[in-house]
């Protein structure tokens, strides 16, 4: 059991209280919590919709619907592939797990190659961060959820590069299970948010 | 980041190996000990609590007599928002922290929380958030809008009110000034809330999972359950002020528009977003301290508590109902006559849970052979004084009674009643009782009295009289006031009262260092206590316990120590009688504990760094921003490949 932190060596003589790792239970107490955090932003954005600051020219009409959807779907794709990553990896299947977990990080990737290309679109059209309340709430929200992901992409190559160095086998698998938590976590925000900002049909407001 | 050896073995970089210093400093900063990390938190939070007091003395100073020019109308300012933040963020939430450190896992028979290294982490993120905070000093001046900040107010030029500091790269001296000062408060209360995030974490996975064989969750002491409800208050509370500071960053740095409403933005926002975290803040800061009331009432009365089930229940109904009142701090902002009945009514439901917890420690009380000691003094007096806060609490429930007292200082009077009343008077209370078993040594119970009457005296002098002045028209914040409105004498007098308290913060200060050395020896168990922390040896061993307890039955400890005669009294059976079930049996060396680890504290250090790049621009600023998050991710990520066991582990 080399591969146990030596956190998880000194709990392992005390049976936990609940049957499910400390690790498990942690994270989806995060989890909790980034609900609230998710939730602020989306109110936040919401409050805003509609108040352009006297530009109504720069508002969702901005928004380029089928890219964006295109993008989600490549995103909403990766679950699937992170899905697959952990079946392999609780077969014993290292080299699927690999690919798996690779194609994962570059499918969110992809969707961040996809919000970075969108946001300098907006801002070459006009639409920047100190253009309205309904900006800057679009940019906090998307934003951070484009952090989440970034965040995400940078802990799924971190499994890779240690399984890669065999450290990371079935037998500690649940690690990948539990940044799966995470990688579906935000996947299921983006769903909340592309509904929110793009999906919902907006009236040109008069502000 | 490089990527990081997988091996370390003897080739591997020094730095990665862990750390295995037991003495000196280092194995202070590389502790993952949660006792070594709660003193440390101990002594943080009373380093900020001296520095709050401080601030409060100055500013009674200066309104000690009518039209004083003792400080300047911007110091006054920075001390009283200064006095705020540091009280409420750097002593009351981290107080909390230093007995749920200390105590939960010893109080629940387990070896270390779930998340040791994070748990490190959290403390040293918490140092730097203050070192942060008051880096104001030398940068310029430290915030200034009051702890709540409103904004749109908060973002405009300090001393010239005509512009608003926003819209980013504006060089005026006046706008660097000033926005600094708010991205101190914005971003020194982040970091502060990723060390609390980070805690809440850890003490809620500790809490449900990491409890001796036998403790359920309805056997568990009444401070562990507040400790997990707080930490689910944290937990929820925490991401919502997050994105509102995040949005005034955004504001006054970048120039976004949120609160601005010239621009359209919504002032109302920042007031929703920020109380909706901040009244529950309010049980955060006194769950802690009714569970520490519970603990020592209980002990010091030879009973059990009262109502225990009441007890936990009501702490949970104060958590879900606090999310339910927080625009009753908005009564005079025009929410309207619907919204303000129904926060009117939601804030006087919640004296219901806190009542039955008073009733429930007078129950204690009542019929129970009372020790007077200096921890029992404190407890008493909190719950006399919180009281007294809790019933001019209701007072601003009322809407048409809060349009009249909202902004004066009878708002003062009730919050220092619950928060120095309940808190303070509570956490010192808890100081008196743990300090045996932190230490293995007694305080001086002399001088714990005097503390107790002096403080008791002291408080109720100045913070009494702030009713009356409050009543009698004298606004907050102002920094000086025309005689002849029948203020001063009143006024005088308080000041006269908080220089009482320090005197006895000073005297506490002085019993809790010279105890140290001085103190009565303790023995493990001085109190005739009834939980579980008082079955191992003080102070604990580094693993906390030799055998863990195997626990059948709320107040375990008593138990064990106690038989039910035929009389039915509780009489005391002799050392080594019965109970002492034993688990398992461990020799020392069989007991793995933690390693040190380095990179707690040093991913600590990128987070300030990171902060303080928002005062530059251009390429110093990416160049700050860039060495700030290697620092950090950096760390992390040596902390992910921390090499798990070493030679002679």
């Amino acid at each position: 059991m080399a591969e146990l932190t030596t956190a998880e060596a000194s709990h392992e003589a005390h049976a936990t209280s609940l049957g499910l790792s400390n690790e498990k239970i942690g994270m989806w107490t995060l989890l909790g919590s980034e609900c609230l955090f998710f939730g602020a932003l989306i109110s936040a954005y919401l409050v805003y919709y509609g108040r352009y600051n006297g530009q109504p020219e720069i508002s969702p009409a901005l928004f380029d619907i089928p890219f964006t959807s295109v993008s989600t779907f490549v995103l909403l794709m990766s679950s699937l592939g992170m899905v697959l990553a952990l079946s392999s990896i609780q077969r014993g299947d290292d080299r699927a797990f690999r690919v798996w977990i690779l194609a994962t990080a570059m499918m969110g990737s992809v969707f961040l190659s996809g919000q970075i290309y969108e946001f300098t679109v907006f801002v070459n059209e006009g639409m920047r961060l100190d253009t309205s309340p309904f900006s800057s709430a679009f940019y906090l929200m998307t934003g951070f959820h484009g952090i989440h992901v970034t965040v995400g992409v940078l802990m799924l190559i971190t499994l890779w590069s240690r399984s890669m160095s065999g450290r990371l086998t079935s037998e500690n698998s649940e690690v990948v299970e539990n940044i799966g938590l995470y990688w579906h976590f935000v996947d299921i925000v983006w769903i909340v948010i592309f509904t929110a900002v793009y999906l919902i049909p907006y009236e040109q407001a008069t502000l | 980041m490089t990527a990081v050896p997988a091996d370390t073995g003897s080739t591997g970089l020094r730095i990665l190996q862990r750390p295995k210093a037991t003495t000196g400093l280092w194995s202070w900063v590389t502790t993952t000990d949660h006792k070594k990390i709660g003193m440390m938190y101990f002594i943080a939070t009373m380093f900020f609590f001296v520095v709050a007091g401080v601030e409060a003395l100055l500013l009674r100073v200066q309104l000690a007599v009518p039209e004083n020019d003792f400080l300047s109308p911007e110091l006054y300012n920075q001390l009283y928002t200064m006095h705020g933040i540091t009280m409420v963020f750097f002593v009351g939430i981290p107080l909390g922290a230093t007995f749920f450190n200390y105590i939960m896992p010893l109080q629940i028979g387990a070896r270390d929380v779930a998340f040791p290294r994070l748990n490190a982490f959290s403390f040293w993120v918490f140092c730097a958030a203050g070192i942060f905070m008051y880096s104001g000093i030398v940068l310029g001046g430290l915030p200034d809008g009051g702890w709540f900040n409103y904004a749109p107010l908060s973002t405009t030029v300090g001393p010239d009110v005509s512009g608003y500091t926003t819209g980013g790269g504006s060089g005026e001296l006046a706008y660097q000034v000033h926005s600094g000062r708010m991205l101190l408060y914005s971003v020194g209360l982040q970091i502060a809330g990723i060390a609390t995030l980070a805690s809440a974490v850890n003490f809620i996975v500790t809490i449900l999972n990491m409890r001796a064989p036998g403790m359920t969750l309805m056997r568990m002491p009444v401070f562990t359950w507040m400790t997990l409800i707080v930490a689910f208050l944290l937990l929820f509370a925490l991401p919502v002020i997050g994105i509102a500071l995040w949005q005034l960053m955004f504001e006054v740095r970048f120039g976004a528009n949120f609160f601005n409403p010239a621009a359209g933005g919504d002032p109302i926002l920042w007031e929703h977003m920020f109380w909706l975290f901040g009244h529950p803040e309010v049980y955060i800061l006194v769950l802690p301290a009714f569970g520490i009331i519970s603990e020592i009432i209980p002990t010091f009365s030879r009973k059990p508590i009262f109502g225990y089930t009441a007890m936990v229940f009501a702490g949970v109904a104060i958590g879900f109902l606090g999310w339910g009142v927080w625009a009753h701090h908005m009564f005079a902002a025009g929410m309207g006559p619907v919204a303000n009945t129904a926060f009117g009514l939601t804030t006087m439901f919640i004296a219901v849970p806190t009542g039955v917890k008073i009733f429930n420690w007078v129950g204690t009380l009542w019929g129970g052979k009372v020790r007077l000691t200096s921890a029992m003094l404190f407890a008493i007096g909190a719950v006399a004084m919180f009281t007294i806060g809790g019933l001019s609490g209701v007072t601003h429930s009322v809407v048409p009674s809060n349009y009249q007292q909202t902004d004066s200082y009878y708002v003062v009077a009730h919050f220092h009643y619950v928060l120095f009343g309940g808190l303070v008077f509570g956490a010192i209370g808890g100081i008196y009782y743990w300090y045996p078993k932190v230490t293995g040594r007694l305080m001086n119970e002399t001088w714990g009295k005097i503390n107790f009457w002096t403080l008791l005296i002291g408080f109720n002098v100045t913070f009494g009289l702030m009713h009356f002045l409050g009543l009698w028209g004298m606004p907050r914040r102002i920094d000086t006031y025309y005689a002849g409105f029948g203020w001063e004498q009143l006024n005088l007098i308080i000041t006269y009262g908080a220089f009482l308290i320090a005197a006895s913060i000073a005297l506490l200060l002085l019993n809790v260092v010279v105890s140290l050395r001085r103190g009565k020896l303790a023995g493990d168990d001085p109190w005739d206590a009834r939980t579980v922390e008082w079955m191992t040896t003080s102070p604990p061993a580094h693993y906390n316990f030799a055998e863990i307890p195997q626990i059948s039955a709320r107040d375990e400890l008593w138990h064990r120590k106690h038989a039910v005669s035929d009389s039915g009294d509780y009489v005391r059976v002799p050392a080594g009688g019965s109970g002492a079930i034993v688990v398992r049996e461990v020799e020392d060396s069989d007991i793995h504990m933690p390693d040190p680890s380095v990179f707690p504290a040093m991913s600590a250090v990128g987070l300030p760094i990171m902060g303080w790049a928002l005062f530059t621009s251009g390429n110093l600023m990416i160049v700050m921003l860039a060495v700030g998050s290697v620092i950090t991710v950096g760390s992390l990520f040596a902390w992910a490949f921390e090499p798990s066991a070493e030679e002679g582990h």
